[in-house]
């Protein structure tokens, strides 16, 4: 851990990977809630640091916690947002060559990995999202579009997204989902935060699933963020599985 | 409603003190890009800091008031007209229902400031009501025929201001900068080309960030930065070398090194710098620890 002077008063906390950085993140937020933490305006993760902005005097804070020992993130620690997929998308046949797989795996090794939100960025809602295996991790496009429809699932290195809004951008499109990142009406606008776990869901296995398992299904995801609604549409919409 | 717009100019967007405390979510503190100009003129209606002005962009704009309201401008100067008639910069004006309220081409500086007695009350995201370009928050730029609605009168009076204090516009634009984080990923020689002078505000500047045409900046490390925190005020230097200052719709994260940043009381300045102005920064080491 690593403390570097940002203006006058903030710092930015280097770490060693990207656990580390999510563990001193929780740790962070669980100071300022326990009253630990001086006054500071923005707690803002990325990808091997945490950013403090708004703080007095950075200076003590950086030695308040310099050598602090940070327990480790437990897997489970985290609220978990439950995400439904189409596996659709204009990338599919890209992403499939590149992992050396056929598309229908693609859409099972990524439905099957756990995520967590790492940090957040590019538009509000969209999160930076760590757990799929470096194996699988592929470039961005050599030319961006120009347009990217809201609700694609993309991937770009180490990191799945998702776009909140249309907007231009280079990475995979591997799906999209009728999930609604961000909705400034909504308490909370983002439907991501860092530290959040996220599980995405096949429509198309899913709606499988359900079939066979509908009451095991309904009480394991619950319909918090809308998931069960999204399957009825599903069906409605003649989606078989694949 | 109690405002339309009758001309919205180059680019108006209604500002305030913006939405800090989100960044990690992606969104950007925004707000009034010449913070001393909002509060000037919020002061000058009998306002509050965090009422919303609106911002015009170097050409003015007109609007029109459906009910009597006092008003001011300030930031760039320009001139001022109330139905055809010059009136007051940097003074309380008292409109009459349907007043026409014109600012026009801003003689100096780019930002002029225009506060409503109750503020501008466009609906508000996140606690504020300020446009956030970048983020797509907030009202949209104003267009001819807009309508929008204006908050209660406030409590206070407007301000009898014997004296209404005005920074010129730059003719050079000195920026302090404070350096790091990532100063050490360029090359000594990056430090000096910064404080030589030779920087001119690129056209291309915005709410986003002030641009600049110059010397490109080298870097020592040449590795691709993990992306990171940015602050308002960093001094980012993309892959072109030529260094960009974060303004309010910044964004939160970003992936390009960060060689310093220039404290916040400099920014005001640096949002009144038009196309052209010689910048010079002036860098004093980091914390150092």
């Amino acid at each position: 851990m690593r403390a570097l002077p940002v203006g006058l008063d903030a710092l930015l906390i280097e770490l060693d990977g990207a656990a580390e950085t999510a563990a001193l993140h929780a740790e962070l937020l669980r100071m300022r809630e326990a009253g630990q933490l001086p006054r500071v305006r923005e707690i803002v993760p990325a990808a091997l640091t945490v950013l403090l902005d708004g703080v007095d005097d950075p200076r003590a804070l950086a030695r308040q916690l310099a050598g602090r020992r940070v327990p480790a993130l437990p897997d489970s620690a985290g609220e978990v947002i439950t995400v439904p997929v189409h596996y659709d998308g204009e990338d599919l046949p890209a992403v499939a060559a590149l992992w050396g797989v056929g598309e229908d795996e693609v859409a099972r090794i990524h439905a099957a990995a756990q995520y967590r939100v790492a940090f957040s960025g590019f538009a509000p809602g969209f999160g930076y999202l760590t757990g799929l295996d470096q194996r699988f991790h592929v470039p961005r496009r050599a030319v961006p579009r120009t347009s990217v429809p809201a609700g694609s699932i993309a991937l770009a290195g180490a990191y799945t997204g998702i776009y909140p809004r249309s907007s231009p951008g280079g990475w995979q499109l591997i799906g999209r989902t009728d999930a609604v990142l961000w909705d400034p009406a909504r308490e909370p606008a983002a439907l991501f935060a860092p530290g959040h776990r996220v599980r995405f869901v096949s429509m198309e296995h899913r709606v499988e699933h359900r079939m066979e398992h509908s009451v095991e299904h309904r009480a394991e995801h619950g319909s918090e963020h809308g998931a069960e609604h999204r399957v009825e549409h599903g069906v409605a919409h003649g989606v078989e599985p694949r | 409603m109690t405002l339309t717009v009758v001309r919205p100019g180059l680019l108006t967007t209604v500002q305030d003190l913006g939405r800090p405390g989100h960044a990690h979510l992606g969104v950007p503190r925004s707000g009034a890009l010449d913070r001393r100009a909002h509060r000037l003129a919020n002061l000058l209606v009998g306002n509050s800091a965090r009422a919303a002005t609106l911002e015009t962009t170097v050409l003015g704009c007109a609007v029109r008031v459906r009910r009597p309201v006092v008003a001011a401008v300030t930031g760039a100067p320009c001139s001022v007209r109330v139905d055809g008639r010059p009136a007051a910069w940097g003074a309380p004006l008292r409109l009459g229902a349907g007043a026409l309220l014109e600012l026009g081409t801003a003689a100096r500086g780019v930002r002029s400031y225009l506060a409503f007695a109750g503020g501008v009350a466009a609906e508000a995201v996140l606690g504020s009501r300020a446009t956030d370009l970048l983020s797509g928050l907030g009202p949209a730029p104003l267009a001819a025929g807009d309508a929008l609605p204006l908050g209660a009168d406030p409590a206070g009076p407007p301000l009898a201001a014997d004296v209404v204090p005005w920074v010129a516009p730059p003719e050079h634009l000195v920026l302090p900068l404070r350096l790091g984080p990532r100063d050490d990923w360029f090359a000594p020689a990056a430090v000096t080309t910064l404080a030589a002078c030779d920087y001119r505000v690129s056209p291309a500047s915005n709410r986003i960030g002030l641009r600049l045409t110059g010397p490109v900046l080298e870097r020592a490390v040449e590795r691709e930065l993990p992306s990171e925190g940015m602050v308002l005020g960093a001094v980012q230097v993309p892959p072109d070398g030529r260094p960009v200052v974060f303004l309010a719709d910044h964004p939160t994260t970003g992936g390009y090194p960060v060689i310093g940043v220039v404290p916040e009381d400099a920014l005001s300045a640096a949002a009144q710098a038009p196309p052209g102005t010689p910048v010079r920064f002036v860098p004093v080491p980091g914390a150092g620890w």
